[in-house]
């Protein structure tokens, strides 16, 4: 038996409902930002009192009993009561907060309630209310409790389901050392990678990184990892699994929603990784020569439809060692707020390792640099690979055609056939021509070219940039020039590629100083013409996606046979 | 290197009039140089120096707006001369054949009183 139910069988009976109702006062249920008091008859419908309700406002400030037959105010809730032959309202206030209400129907002997029943009334409610107080109280912690174990039971699964779609084991490769880590900030986290077996014994690799952590980003992470799992077997082309992705995923993401992601596919046998990356960090690669970039630029995905990706090439020779990582390791902070940042991992990663403990490596200058207590910002997610065997037994027999890794060389001497200087893409926008410029110069800087010829290609570079950017991208900065420099032989080669949008290059009329003055030609039209004099030979080729203009720079034996003056 | 905005400046009020032409001379450069030269027009001068000292990159939409200063030139009859040119840029003049239109001179001190004197007026 419950107080309450003390109360009505020794102070009165339940109002006149069909049979006569036994008073329970469901104690407001409330916490205090509760907006009604609810009140239930054990054998009638609760009526609740909603806070705008005028009778809340008067039991929340009347102490004591309430006449309820006599009461007048315009409260829907108090012509209920008494509809419902409510005689006396007992409200029980705590800290000055309605918890909850008592009412009575008529006394059993139909008397009206004594003053002492009122002041008996009175005294329990106003002990009662401060502890069913505390009752609420306890309730609400164990409801909050029984809701966080609930969740975090949830969130253990959700890790659970989560890590099944991480690779359950890494490849086994013979002449490579593969290792990958992922450590989200949350139980669950945005930040993926996967090996995917494909045909010919060649692996995809992905990595990726959803933005913003926790529960939404591991739902687009689970998302993205399923829809590239289901395209990259259906594609050879890295290019093409990121563009189908995209289209899939554009119309699928929440708003201020993207990943980021790179696509790598590895012919283990020959080195040799082709790769195209929807706006994900640029992977390292560690050379003889030193540690470079792997460059290749493109939109994340379910940002904007009709994406393309460039695909890039690079070929690891053995000793060389390929690390893709997310954001969570070069932004994180150490307490006095400094990144660990790019050129710290650059510089860690110049260190020769064997690729199992790159990584560890990694993860204790990590800790290091962050101390103790660190709460992490980021998912982090570390993939690295290693061909194994020492720096010096590859490339020289590169093929032209082939690339070997992106690499700066420190003299020319150490340049070896067929290798690839610089692979870059621009955004088409103008003015971005002297960008690939400068790019370009910086790339052929270790080849030791004279000055004169330097400047003269570099001329060319701008010019034929310049013309991609106006008619290839129509000035377009989401439609990219890819940038190329190799050495091939004695020769330097330079390639300009464009989209084609305005169609392939025409002739273009020789430009005749002496008609520009006069007025019968444009002043413009100089373009092609300087870049013809700058280099010892230029050519334009078309393709399905636009064209290429190539510039070739003897090398050896180069005098300034790469023009003629005009006089 | 990222790109410098182009920046001329008319220097001079007599017979020869500068204009020092600073930063990238491209396709931002055509109304700026448009300007100067008009400026030139309005002091009457019979000579122009266009000194390119402190121009950083020359492209060849730059080259069509020295060839239009040209044209505008010999239609006022003026002259028109170079200083400060880069020997990769005395190049491109040269390939260009805008060297048979200016004088190119190496650098603004080497224009004497009696030279410009003797060749004011010797638009080709």
């Amino acid at each position: 038996m419950t107080f309450i139910e003390s109360i009505r069988r020794t102070i009165g009976r339940g109002p006149r409902a069909d049979p006569p109702a036994p008073v329970r006062a469901e104690t407001a249920a409330s916490t205090p930002a509760s907006p009604s008091v609810a009140i239930a008859m054990a054998m009638g419908p609760a009526i609740e009192i909603a806070p705008t309700d005028p009778l809340f406002a008067y039991l929340q400030a009347t102490s004591g009993v309430v006449d309820a037959e006599r009461l007048e105010l315009d409260s829907p809730a108090l012509a209920e009561l008494q509809a419902a032959h409510v005689r006396v309202i007992v409200p029980l206030v705590a800290q000055g907060e309605l918890i909850g209400t008592l009412y009575l129907g008529p006394r059993l002997s139909d008397q009206d309630y004594s003053a002492d029943d009122r002041k008996l009334l009175t005294t329990l409610a106003a002990q009662a209310a401060p502890a069913i107080r505390v009752g609420q109280l306890v309730r609400e912690q164990a409801l909050e409790i029984q809701t966080r174990e609930r969740l975090e039971q949830e969130m253990r699964v959700a890790t659970l389901i989560q890590q099944q779609f991480l690779p359950r084991e890494l490849p086994q490769l013979p002449d490579w050392q593969v290792s990958a880590y992922y450590g989200p900030a949350r139980a669950v986290g945005g930040d993926f990678y996967d090996f995917i077996a494909l045909p010919d014994g060649r692996i995809g690799i992905v990595e990726g990184d959803v933005t913003d952590k926790g529960v939404p980003a591991a739902l687009i992470m689970a998302r993205t990892q399923s829809v590239l799992r289901g395209e990259a077997p259906r594609e050879m082309s890295p290019a093409k699994v990121l563009e189908r992705a995209n289209e899939i995923l554009v119309p699928e993401m929440p708003a201020r929603m993207f990943v980021t992601c790179l696509y790598m596919i590895l012919e283990p046998e020959t080195g040799r990784v082709v790769f195209a990356n929807a706006g994900h960090n640029l992977p390292y690669v560690r050379t003889a020569d030193g540690v470079v970039e792997l460059r290749a630029t493109g939109m994340p995905l379910g940002l904007l439809p009709g994406m393309d990706y460039p695909e890039h090439e690079a070929v690891l020779a053995p000793g060389e060692s390929i690390l893709i990582y997310s954001d969570g390791l070069v932004e994180a902070h150490d307490r006095g707020g400094e990144m660990f940042g790019f050129p710290r991992l650059r510089q860690l990663m110049a260190t020769e390792r064997p690729g199992n403990e790159l990584l560890d490596h990694l993860l204790d200058e990590l800790h290091g640099f962050v101390g103790q207590g660190w709460d992490q910002e980021d998912d982090i997610t570390l993939v690295a690979l290693q061909r194994t065997g020492g720096f010096g037994s590859t490339s020289d027999e590169v093929p032209a055609d082939t690339v070997a890794v992106t690499s700066v060389a420190t003299s020319p001497a150490a340049v070896p056939f067929g290798r690839v200087l610089l692979r870059a893409s621009l955004p088409g926008e103008p003015g971005n021509e002297r960008l690939a410029m400068d790019r370009v110069a910086e790339a052929v800087s270790p080849l030791g070219i004279a000055p004169a010829r330097l400047e003269r290609l570099k001329t060319a570079v701008s010019e034929a940039a310049m013309n991609a950017i106006e008619y290839g991208s129509q000035n377009d900065p989401t439609i990219p020039i890819e940038l190329e420099a190799s050495v091939a032989g004695d020769d330097l080669v330079v390639k300009i590629t464009d989209r084609g949008l305005s169609g392939p290059l025409g002739d273009a009329e020789e430009p005749d100083i002496e008609r520009k003055l006069a007025g019968e030609q444009k002043p413009r039209g100089w373009g092609l013409f300087l870049i013809k004099h700058m280099v010892d030979a230029m050519e334009v080729s078309t393709h399905g996606t636009g064209q290429t203009v190539s510039l070739t720079l003897h090398l050896e034996g180069a005098g300034d046979a790469s023009h003629s003056v005009q006089s | 290197m990222p790109a410098i905005p182009f920046r001329a400046e008319v220097l001079g009020a007599g017979e020869l009039v500068t204009i020092e032409l600073h930063g990238d001379i491209n396709v931002a450069a055509e109304a700026g140089l448009a300007a100067a030269y008009r400026e030139v027009g309005e002091i009457g001068a019979g000579a122009v120096l266009l000194d390119f000292t402190d121009a950083a990159y020359i492209n060849s939409t730059g080259i069509a707006l020295i060839v239009r200063v040209l044209a505008d030139a010999r239609r006022d009859h003026r002259e028109v001369r170079a200083c400060g040119l880069s020997p990769h840029y005395v190049e491109i003049f040269q390939i260009t054949r805008l060297s048979d239109y200016m004088r190119i001179i190496d650098d603004r001190e080497s224009v004497t009183a009696a030279e410009l004197a003797a060749t004011t007026g010797g638009q080709r």
